[in-house]
């Protein structure tokens, strides 16, 4: 045992362990010795185990404050706040369009959702949330589900590592990079896309992209079904998840718990069918649910969310085939006071306005110049009030909400994001279970510290 | 006051209403630029605040359920819906209660428990800091859900700079600890009777409430191809 490390900075082991009880630290040592010099105190001692804020199966810098009796941990508590970046205070000083690339490093395993809340929380400040394109909205929900079958992948994926079973891991890792590909080929980056834009979509699907999307759909299917084929049933991931991280109805309620934890409680509550936006009733999915409340059930809801996003994935590629007919069908709001002026093309010294665009503002049309100037330097001024737009994202309700003054920055942009709020559960998940539970109840709750801390 | 132009036409007219008139000036000139000898005119542009919005009955859509609702529910208990709720906003589809401090315990007890109204799911609290609101800087604005009606409503409570203290509605709604926390750690808004308010994301020894209207953003220049950038808060700004 190391005597370098202590639980208060600048203490002695001796103050240490007159203050706090004895002190352990991780730095290894002869088991003998230890068991050795610990017989005198007895087997029902308490022991306050820090895990985290390092720790791989913590999702991130989570620090948990467990405290121990034997195995069974009696008080579970999160401590978060390792990953806070200032995101919603620094939005306040820039204009409404950067606002959406700040929001999208916030929860960085589900990006679009982020942008998708603040743009449509902004759009309705603005007032044009009728006026959005077909097209736009199509895009939109494309990258949503998308974005779904990703984050939920990289939920299952991770939990399968945590549990030990690098397999599951690697086979769910694997299929979200090909969502990825697609993201990087739609939007141009794998994460942090800013690519849903107050007013739209920052541009149109690039040539094939439908056709990539669609390969996708054909091989996606077999790669959920060989992942269900190596979880579903698997004795030793149920034995480590049925009747783990128990949260009924009354808890999600009295907790205010929404997404896959609330519907395998066995309410059918999905934001897409009950508030739907962008279109959502338009849609043929089902909500899947499940009535064991356990973290075995979570992941059974994320399975099935993923193939009916499949199936809404392959309904927006029908409806953009359907419009492919129609001429200049726009992908942003066609307002010249709001909607980005320039259209983008891929340069020698990579994306930039396109050239017809340059020759356009630096040749024929003076007020296109100065649209392009005030709209690029200044922004847009969006009317005063306040607007709060909850979507669906594959972790629960993720609300924006924004306040302007009138101005061209947000006066206050905030997220309500899911993570951060069913941390709450943490523990009403583990108090009274295993310390082994404790892992797989933080991953059926699928947070990411970027959406916990901002 | 009516803008340049008046009636003539072709030109554009506003008249600006007295309230409008009255209301604080918020902006003067245009692009932020000050202290250049302006011969646009522009620089004696004056924008107003936009004067609160207040709305009367019928408020439209379940709106007017909630609200005659809340108003018996609040008439039974004793207090009525005047005493409680200062003003009702309905803009933009939504629908807003700006709730006297002393009352939001009550209203939100009667919102929960009251089966015509079941707002069971609590969205979170989002604090705004308005320093030129004087006796009213910070507000807490409450998001809640009903799944049993299918309906939201938004509380919005506002309490003095000098004064800071806004009961925590933590009794009612046990969700909203970790939202009060982070409220009370951005803005230094003290929920009263919440079980452990402390600082969340910031660290405990932090001094100040950084997302506060008069916290300074911070930032260090940024040199990029030997041209300076500064900080986000010093660059030019178009108020």
């Amino acid at each position: 045992m190391s005597t370098e490390t202590h639980a208060t900075p600048g203490a002695s082991d001796a103050e240490a362990e007159a203050t706090e009880g004895r002190v352990y630290n991780v730095a290894g040592g002869d088991w003998d010795e230890l068991v050795a010099n610990d017989e005198e105190r007895g087997p029902n001692e308490q022991i306050v185990v820090n895990m985290g804020p390092q720790h791989p199966s913590t999702h991130g810098v989570l620090r948990l404050i467990l405290t121990l009796e034997g195995e069974t941990v009696t008080d579970a508590r999160a401590s978060i706040g390792y990953l806070h970046t200032g995101i919603e205070k620094n939005m306040e000083y820039r204009t409404w369009t950067q606002g959406s690339t700040f929001v999208t490093r916030c929860d960085y395993l589900m990006p679009l959702f982020n942008e998708a809340a603040y743009c449509l929380a902004v759009e309705r400040l603005l007032g044009i949330e009728d006026k959005l394109p077909e097209r736009a909205k199509l895009i939109r929900v494309l990258l949503l589900e998308l974005n779904r079958i990703g984050s939920h992948l990289g939920g299952i994926g991770p939990f399968g590592m945590e549990l030990g079973a690098t397999t599951i891991f690697l086979h769910g890792l694997r299929m979200r990079e090909y969502v990825l590909d697609l993201f990087e080929l739609i939007t141009g980056l794998r994460m942090n896309h800013a690519f849903i834009r107050p007013g739209g979509v920052a541009q149109d699907l690039p040539a094939g992209g439908i056709e990539a999307v669609r390969d996708f759909l054909r091989k996606a299917p077999g790669w959920v079904a060989d992942l269900r084929k190596l979880i579903d049933a698997n004795p030793v991931f149920k034995a480590r998840t049925e009747g783990v991280a128990y949260l009924d109805l009354e808890g999600c309620m009295a907790l205010g718990v929404t997404g896959p934890m609330l519907r395998a409680t066995g309410l059918p509550w999905d934001l897409r069918k009950s508030q739907p936006c962008l279109d959502y009733e338009t849609y043929d999915f089902d909500v899947p649910t499940t009535d064991t409340c356990d973290a075995y059930g979570r992941y059974l809801i994320r399975m099935q969310e993923i193939e009916e996003s499949l199936r809404i994935v392959e309904q927006v590629l029908d409806r953009l085939a359907d419009r492919a007919g129609v001429v200049n069908d726009p992908w942003l709001v066609q307002d010249a006071k709001i909607g980005w002026p320039a259209r983008l093309s891929l340069g020698p010294d990579g994306l930039g306005p396109s050239p017809e665009h340059i020759a356009h503002i630096m040749g024929q049309s003076m007020e296109a110049l100065i649209h392009h100037f005030k709209l690029v330097t200044e922004g847009f001024r969006v009317p005063s009030g306040q607007a709060y737009v909850p979507i669906e994202s594959p972790k629960g309700e993720l609300g924006c909400h924004v306040v302007s003054d009138g101005g061209t920055r947000p006066y206050r942009a905030h997220l309500r994001d899911p993570s951060f709020h069913h941390m709450q559960a943490v523990s009403v998940l583990c108090e009274g279970g295993n310390l082994a539970d404790v892992i797989p109840a933080i991953a059926s709750i699928d947070p990411v510290i970027g959406g916990v801390d901002r | 006051m009516v803008t340049p132009g008046g009636d003539e036409p072709g030109l554009p007219a506003r008249q600006d209403t007295e309230e409008q008139a009255d209301a604080p000036v918020i902006r003067t000139g245009m692009f932020g630029v000050h202290g250049t000898q302006d011969t646009s005119g522009y620089g004696r542009l004056q924008v107003h605040r936009a004067p609160p919005i207040v709305s009367e009955p019928p408020y439209g859509g379940y709106f007017d359920a909630v609200a005659e609702a809340l108003a018996s529910a609040l008439t039974a208990d004793g207090s009525g819906f005047g005493d409680a709720i200062e003003r009702v906003v309905v803009d933009r589809g939504e629908l807003t209660f700006y709730v006297r401090r002393a009352h939001l315990l009550a209203v939100a007890d009667k919102l929960l428990h009251d089966p015509a109204l079941r707002f069971e799911i609590f969205s979170g609290v989002s604090g705004v800091h308005y320093p030129n609101e004087t006796g009213r800087e910070l507000h807490a604005v409450y998001h809640l859900l009903s799944i049993t009606h299918n309906r939201r409503l938004r509380l919005e409570v506002a309490a003095p700079d000098a004064d800071p203290h806004i009961p925590s509605v933590t009794p009612v709604y046990p969700a909203a600890n970790w939202h009060e926390r982070e409220t009370y750690d951005f803005f230094g808004i003290v929920f009263d009777g919440h079980p452990a308010l402390t600082r969340i994301e910031m660290p405990d020894d932090w001094l100040g409430h950084p997302q506060r209207k008069d916290y300074p953003l911070g930032g260090v220049p940024v040199e990029y191809r030997g041209a300076k950038v500064p900080p986000p808060d010093e660059r030019r700004s178009y108020t």
